[in-house]
């Protein structure tokens, strides 16, 4: 692009050339999109061409590129200025991390009491925060050991159906069965991680994709189990103390409390739950970090070889990340089961795993408070954007490509320091490492 | 030189050979390092010294052969029988790298609280006690901090514990990997080429830290380096490898002298080192 300050004659033939270019992408993109249209006629399917219409949008883009150039962009690196200009926002991020996460419990506390928190509000915060949780829980396996898990919807699947079978064949309560589901979970993390343990980078995350479909796939078809892929239904709902938070419990939570009936008393009790899931979540998360296992992980994801020179041993520091990950991916699991009351293989599919790995490294640098920026935005941002119908998948995309061009480490760039002697100083992002598997 | 150190051999190397293949790294190799001194290992590039650290140190299994490390109390174990991170904990054996790996993304003060972990995670009960906050893994875990702190004041860094390892001069690096092997409460410490990429100063700086180390914490050190320097300077012993043989073994006076080295280092016609 051009030199600023130049003469716009000089800048023609860079600006016509680069305008010129995007006009023929543009032109590639939309030859299909734009320039041919199916017409809907009785037994037959003709293609209709609309060359003047592909005309007019290749022209737009070209006239509008050349403008930009000549005009807008004065030579200045584009994506260096926004980067620059989003620097603030994104500082600011960073260094009200402080305030910012007991201002965020504290507005969950009270969001049920929030007027204009309605029955979709609810409903979609109580998604948000399972998401956060799952994304907590990753991010010890992903975040802070650095081991690429693309099958983490495995344990949360194994959470959802142990609680579904055991609450359906043994009748135990949702608060004896969590704990339950969370070490079937845990379990189940170190049956999986231990033959991934000796694999690194791809092949780490081609193996654990595998062996999230292969859950998938064995509760479709052990039917006589997992009643396959009809799912299991009639999942009980959790209790308040032995509180029964429907119309015709007993005893019922509102003739109890002598108050009326009403569906948002039990989605309330939900929103509650889960919040105290996440936030639990979190403080034992925050916690490890800061005992040896925790820095034993992120040693683990500096370099694996220097862990083992120092007497760290790596398998069972791998097994216990892949263990505590999958035992909170089980207790949401859990929660999953109670809140839909119907659970089947079909909510348990990769998308979900790409999801909740999306979320983290969004999140960026292990950090808990990226994380729930990350989930916020993209599963409220999902919700909001629900007009926009297929479009939806697209801005989603987009989004996505943009975070990653201008925050490729996450939107949190820093890690913290787990120990300290005098002050305590964050790490810039650019001397982390990613981890090799 | 005090006379009171201790000269019983803690490492006994016997017949080590390694093969990758058809390539014969390390071959029919033995020698012994005393328990307080000060052994070099040194020979021409290719010649498999740090073959011999990666057996020694359990990253690597050797074809044939014993290496027996000794503890004060009779305690002997076979070191190629153990895995790395066994031989790190629990036979006491600390390393470091040709090419430096610290924790780069963890502060200086965060890389020598991981080299405590066995002891800290023994402290916290494997994790519950110190989930849980009770007072025995704080007190365990300000006396690593304390340990840190001491070897930070030993190579000067106690100023610098808060900032990024990767942040650090390549010297500081350096001084910050022999720190690190040594908050692991080593009794044999091997050092692969620490006086690399250092200027003259550091260099005589390294001499006296590892002279401090030798006779303060009096551990065995054993060396692999280039700079004759710091090999001539501090070695108690040297032993030469050249295409994985023991060519020559003794003091540096022997050693330098010694016609098999100089036919190994400078090239000489076979017929005259006979």
């Amino acid at each position: 692009m051009a030199v600023p300050g130049t003469e716009l004659s000089t800048r023609l033939p860079g600006a016509l050339k680069d305008a010129a270019i995007a006009a023929f992408i543009a032109l590639a993109l939309f030859v299909f999109l734009i320039g041919i249209r199916t017409v809907d006629a009785a037994g037959v399917f003709p293609l209709r061409a609309r060359p003047w219409l592909l005309a007019v949008f290749v022209g737009a883009i070209f006239t509008g590129r050349l403008a930009l150039n000549l005009f807008w962009w004065n030579g200045s690196e584009t994506s260096g200025t926004l980067a620059k200009a989003l620097a603030p926002v994104t500082g600011l991020a960073e260094r009200s991390a402080r305030w910012l996460a007991p201002a965020l419990i504290a507005f969950a506390a009270f969001l049920p009491f929030m007027p204009f928190a309605d029955r979709y509000v609810l409903d979609v915060s109580i998604m948000v925060l399972t998401y956060i949780m799952l994304g907590w829980g990753l991010n010890v396996v992903v975040g802070l050991a650095g081991l690429l898990d693309l099958g983490y919807v495995a344990f949360y699947a194994v959470g959802a159906y142990s609680y579904a079978l055991i609450a359906t064949h043994f009748g135990l309560s949702f608060w004896v069965s969590l704990p339950l589901a969370g070490l079937l979970a845990a379990l189940w993390g170190i049956i999986l991680g231990f033959p991934v343990l000796r694999l690194r980078g791809d092949y780490l995350a081609i193996v654990t994709l595998a062996f999230g479909e292969m859950i998938r796939i064995i509760l479709i078809n052990w039917y006589s189990l997992t009643n396959g892929p009809d799912g299991i239904s009639r999942i009980p709902r959790p209790s308040f103390f032995g509180l029964q938070l429907t119309r015709n419990g007993e005893p019922s939570f509102h003739e109890y409390f002598g108050l009326t009936y009403s569906p948002l008393q039990r989605i309330t009790y939900l929103f509650y739950i889960i919040l105290a899931l996440a936030l639990l979540t979190n403080f034992v998360t925050k916690r490890l970090r800061n005992l040896p296992i925790g820095r034993a992980w992120e040693a683990l994801r500096e370099d694996e070889i220097a862990c083992r020179s120092l007497g760290i041993n790596t398998r069972n520091t791998k097994l216990t990340a892949f263990a505590i990950g999958a035992m909170f991916g089980g207790f949401a699991g859990s929660f999953f089961a109670t809140r839909q009351g119907f659970i089947s293989p079909e909510s348990f599919t990769f998308i979900e795993s790409a999801i909740i790995l999306a979320i983290v490294v969004l999140g960026g640098m292990g950090s808990q408070i990226g994380v729930v920026v990350a989930a916020v935005v993209m599963i409220g941002g999902f919700e909001l954007f629900r007009e926009l119908e297929q479009f939806r998948m697209l801005m989603f995309g987009a989004a996505m490509v943009a975070i990653m061009i201008w925050r490729p480490r996450g939107l949190i760039t820093a890690r913290e320091p787990s120990v300290y002697l005098k002050e305590k100083k964050p790490v810039s992002a650019d001397l982390v490492q990613e981890g090799h598997g | 030189m005090s006379a009171a150190r201790d000269k019983t051999p803690i490492l006994n190397v016997q017949h080590l050979t390694m093969q990758f293949g058809g390539l014969v790294a390390i071959n029919d190799l033995s020698f012994t390092a005393g328990r307080t001194d000060i052994t070099a290992l040194i020979g021409p590039n290719g010649a498999g010294k740090t073959t011999v650290f990666n057996c020694i140190t359990g990253f690597y299994k050797p074809t044939e052969g014993m290496i027996a490390l000794t503890h004060d109390d009779g305690h002997r174990f076979l070191l190629e029988r153990l895995d790395d991170h066994v031989i790190a904990r629990s036979a006491r054996v600390a390393r470091t790298f040709q090419n430096i790996r610290l924790f780069g993304g963890m502060t200086v003060l965060e890389n020598l609280m991981v080299a405590q972990h066995n002891t800290l995670m023994h402290a916290s009960r494997f994790t519950f006690a110190g989930l849980l906050g009770l007072s025995g893994f704080k007190k365990a875990e300000k006396e690593a901090v304390e340990r840190a702190t001491h070897w930070l004041d030993k190579i000067q860094l106690v100023e610098r514990a808060d900032d990024p390892a990767a942040d650090l001069p390549y010297g500081a690096q350096r001084r910050l990997e022999i720190a690190r092997a040594m908050c692991m409460n080593p009794l044999l410490l091997c050092l692969d080429e620490p006086a690399a990429g250092l200027n003259p100063k550091e260099s005589d700086q390294l001499n006296q830290l590892l002279l401090d180390i030798r006779d303060e914490e009096q551990i065995a050190i054993l060396l692999i380096e280039h700079d004759m320097s710091v090999v001539m300077g501090i070695s108690d012993h040297i032993a030469v490898l050249d295409y994985g043989r023991k060519i020559s073994y003794g003091t540096p006076e022997f050693v330098r002298s010694d016609p098999h080295v100089i036919a190994a280092y400078l090239g000489v016609e076979d017929e005259e080192v006979a």
